[in-house]
């Protein structure tokens, strides 16, 4: 159940924040999301609650882990999301 | 007119089976309305020696009146919410919409149309005549006038505060009529402006998303723009995008020509504001109603210039050829969305905001 | 698409038919490797949007077969449970719906049938509006008919925490993913290589809930996410693994997922929502994964405050003959069902595959069999 959709906060006022999202805005509640949210962030909206903070990093990191996986590092594709959560995943190398 | 109370009562209840009511199906222009229809007026009413008749269900009926022209006839009703809404409101939609059945016709120069209004009793008299005054103002962008009309008050509580009815009568030169039905293999598609402004517009209000920004109704009448586009070209087909969008005129055509389409959908002209809001919502502009926007099939030879006629005017300026008439997949429309291709299926009803 | 500076340039990357094409070469080229017909199955609804909405079928490998499986909340809520919604709209309550909901058809009618009939039957896109709706009406019972998966479990969660008006009650048909999962994963001739696994849902649980599974079934999963580079390179992974026979895990939407998810948000799912078994819509009853309101909240669920006339429990007669189950699990496709096409159609769908836009036997259906793109 899934529709979310990424967006940028652009105002915030106690547990509500005005979000953009592209070219339209709306209203989203952000008591649900994991962490403190401040204007300029992005979250991932879903059914009008805000669920999940996008790191700011992480769109590049992830694309930067397509490219490697495409080039053949996947190794080094790899490593980048197990380092990023501290964790194996039960991934062998080849 | 005269009223018309007591008439029919008895044979209603005859005629009726008891389970079947209308519901919100019948009219939201999915398969149970052609159904309906079907059952309901083209079974009954006799066949004429119509250009274009009920059966063909196009956007008018065309009938010739002599050896050398033919009348163009077209009906809607309007009842829509709210009444006044961004970019637009009932009147105007009112008379864009007959206009522009007219147009899709083939018939641009509009000769008369009639305007009949239910109001329920309690409305603002100031309300009625904005929409009225927004009927004029839309006649006079279209080169039309209404000429004949009625006006009926219904009790309050019985009916949603204004409900429109236009007809819009012209003539064309006998043969002169252009049919939904009339695609050819090798036809162009061409869009004349971006789709899915009125629907997501209008839904977003209804629903009371406050989207901020650009998004507003595209309805205006486009008659104009379709008598540039056939000075300028072969126009084969057209059908206006009202309800069920993009994605159920060009189904309608090509199963009536027994035809397929291929379109491109990185052609089709979609606005930034309708696009994102068509994300947030879980909506596609496609599958929604434009109100100021023309299919038309056009001969391969021609779409170029066509295509320049539709951009010289400022209501078409985001025209774009779309997609192409081929001799395959017969009836069905194909997209490349760019990655994969996929059918394009006709919406079944209203759309709504999902999240799932 | 509309181009916001930053944030679009972003996910216009995650469309770059470049990368599509080097990402289905690949995909091309572990199927070569594999030697075999491969059964992908997704569990999330948006998935099968995203796959059909970009044609991804059409330019995946002939071999690799993507099936939709229980990942649709909407089409695996049961009739019965469609049947108290409109039962109490029928009683003049205000019931509100997300639109998803609105027009699927329980026993006997939709709950877009009941508002025909003058029930007021409200669609709301947030949980937050149901609350807001009730705050408005305070002499009216509210009722929010709570469906989809844990992601959307989670703001109905933070609605009953954060104070609610006493007219307001929520109705609760949510579903948790990660049982349905084992189910299909545990019957016996079950034929899915590999599970691509919902990116929002365990945006909310974290994907550290698979480990056990893939170690239990011995079978890949791969967390997507839903931009069509995103499902592809998942796809790709999930090869990956299939060929190198390893049940192995991978999160490939680190932006959206973690291991831990959502934690605070997880607390406060299980603080308000209790699991019980339950049919879904023409699979099976699956333990474990329905969500009713716990004890703490019974106040405001609406199966406590309203004696309603209805077992949402209960199986449905046609459901007998409904094999959604063996379809989605790729052991059977819907020309083979009984019911296909004649009691169950689009319009009077008795399986969760019929239910759907993009559910298998509505895209059978409709084009007579799986398009071939």
């Amino acid at each position: 159940m899934c529709l979310g959709i990424p967006g940028e906060i652009i105002e915030i006022d106690g547990n509500e924040a005005r979000a953009e999202f592209w070219d339209v805005e709306k209203t989203v509640r952000i008591d649900v999301v994991d962490e403190a949210v401040e204007v300029g962030d992005h979250i991932l909206n879903h059914a009008g609650f805000a669920i999940r903070k996008i790191p700011d990093d992480e769109v590049e990191e992830t694309m930067e882990i397509y490219e490697s996986f495409l080039e053949g590092d996947e190794d080094e594709a790899l490593e980048e999301i197990g380092a990023g959560e501290g964790e194996q995943l039960g991934i062998e190398g080849r | 007119m005269s009223d018309t109370d007591d008439v029919g009562e008895a044979e209603l209840s005859e005629d009726n089976s008891d389970d079947e009511v209308i519901t919100h199906a019948h009219g939201a222009g999915g398969s149970q309305m052609a159904e309906l229809i079907e059952s309901l007026a083209v079974s009954r009413f006799a066949e004429t020696d119509a250009d274009v008749g009920l059966a063909a269900l196009d956007d008018g009926s065309v009938q010739p009146i002599d050896d050398d022209h033919s009348v163009v006839v077209t009906t809607d009703s309007h009842v829509v919410t709210p009444l006044f809404f961004r970019g637009g409101d009932i009147g105007r939609l009112a008379v864009s919409g007959t206009v522009n059945d007219l147009a899709m016709m083939g018939a641009t120069e509009p000769l008369a149309l009639t305007s009949s209004l239910i109001i329920e009793a309690g409305t603002p008299q100031t309300t009625v005549e904005r929409v009225t005054e927004s009927m004029r103002e839309a006649c006079e962008e279209a080169g039309a006038t209404v000429t004949t009309g009625d006006t009926k008050v219904m009790g309050s509580g019985e009916m949603d505060t204004l409900a429109i009815n236009t007809t819009g009568v012209a003539v064309v030169p006998k043969g002169g009529h252009v049919p939904d039905a009339g695609l050819s293999v090798g036809d162009r598609l061409i869009v004349s402006g971006t789709v899915g402004d009125h629907g997501i517009s209008l839904l977003s209000e209804r629903e009371g998303f406050d989207f901020g920004g650009d998004l507003e109704s595209d309805v205006q009448p486009v008659n104009d723009l379709v008598r540039a586009a056939m000075d300028a070209g072969e126009v084969t087909a057209m059908k206006d995008p009202t309800r069920g969008g993009l994605a159920t005129v060009l189904n309608e055509m090509a199963s009536k020509a027994d035809v397929g389409i291929d379109v491109e959908e990185r052609s089709v002209p979609v606005s930034g504001p309708v696009s994102s809001a068509g994300e947030v919502l879980g909506i596609e502009p496609f599958d929604v109603a434009c109100e100021g926007v023309v299919v038309m099939g056009v001969a391969s030879e021609d779409a170029a210039d066509v295509l320049d006629a539709l951009r010289d005017n400022p209501k078409g300026e985001d025209a774009a050829i779309v997609g192409e008439v081929v001799d395959d997949h017969t009836g069905q429309v194909v997209l490349d969305t760019g990655f994969g291709r996929r059918y394009l299926s006709p919406p079944e009803g209203e759309q709504l905001p999902r999240i799932c | 698409m509309a181009t916001n500076a930053e944030s679009g340039d972003d996910e216009l990357q995650f469309r770059d038919p470049e990368k599509a094409e080097q990402l289905t070469d690949e995909l091309e080229a572990l199927m070569a490797e594999i030697g075999e017909p491969v059964n992908v199955m997704h569990v999330c609804g948006s998935h099968e949007q995203a796959i059909a909405k970009f044609g991804l079928r059409s330019i995946l490998p002939d071999d690799l077969t993507v099936r939709m499986g229980p990942g649709c909340p909407v089409c695996v809520t049961n009739m019965p449970e469609v049947d108290e919604a409109v039962a109490l709209a029928e009683e003049g309550k205000i019931v509100t719906t997300y639109g998803d909901m609105f027009r699927v058809p329980g026993t006997e009618k939709s709950l877009a049938d009941a508002r025909d009939e003058g029930a007021d039957v409200r669609v709301v896109y947030s949980a937050s509006e149901a609350a807001e709706i009730a705050e408005e009406e305070p002499d009216r019972e509210v009722i929010f008919f709570a469906t989809g998966f844990e992601t959307t479990a989670a703001p109905t969660a933070a609605v009953l925490t954060s104070d609610p008006p006493e007219n307001f009650s929520v109705l609760s048909a949510h579903k948790y993913v990660p049982p349905a999962m084992e189910v299909v994963a545990e019957m016996p001739d079950t034929d899915v290589d590999g599970f691509l696994a919902a990116g929002h849902a365990a945006t909310i649980t974290g994907y550290g809930l698979f480990e056990d599974f893939v170690e239990e079934y011995d079978t890949p999963a791969v967390v997507g996410g839903f931009e069509p580079i995103d499902v592809l390179y998942a796809l790709a992974r999930l090869l990956e693994f299939i060929r190198d026979d390893e049940a192995g895990l991978e999160n490939a939407y680190p932006r959206c997922v973690s291991r831990e998810g959502n934690v605070p948000a997880k607390e406060q799912l299980w603080e308000v929502f209790d699991t019980t078994s339950g049919e879904w819509r023409g699979i099976a009853e699956i333990p474990d994964a329905n969500l009713v309101l716990s004890e703490d909240y019974a106040h405001f669920d609406a199966r406590e405050r309203f004696d309603i006339d209805v077992d949402p429990g209960a199986a449905d007669p046609l459901t007998e003959d409904c094999i959604c189950g063996d379809i989605m699990a790729g052991q059977a496709d819907p020309d083979e069902c009984e019911l296909f096409g004649e009691e169950c159609t689009p319009q009077d769908p008795v399986g969760a595959c019929m239910v759907s836009s993009e559910g298998t036997c509505k895209i059978w259906l409709e084009y007579g069999g799986q398009p071939d793109l």
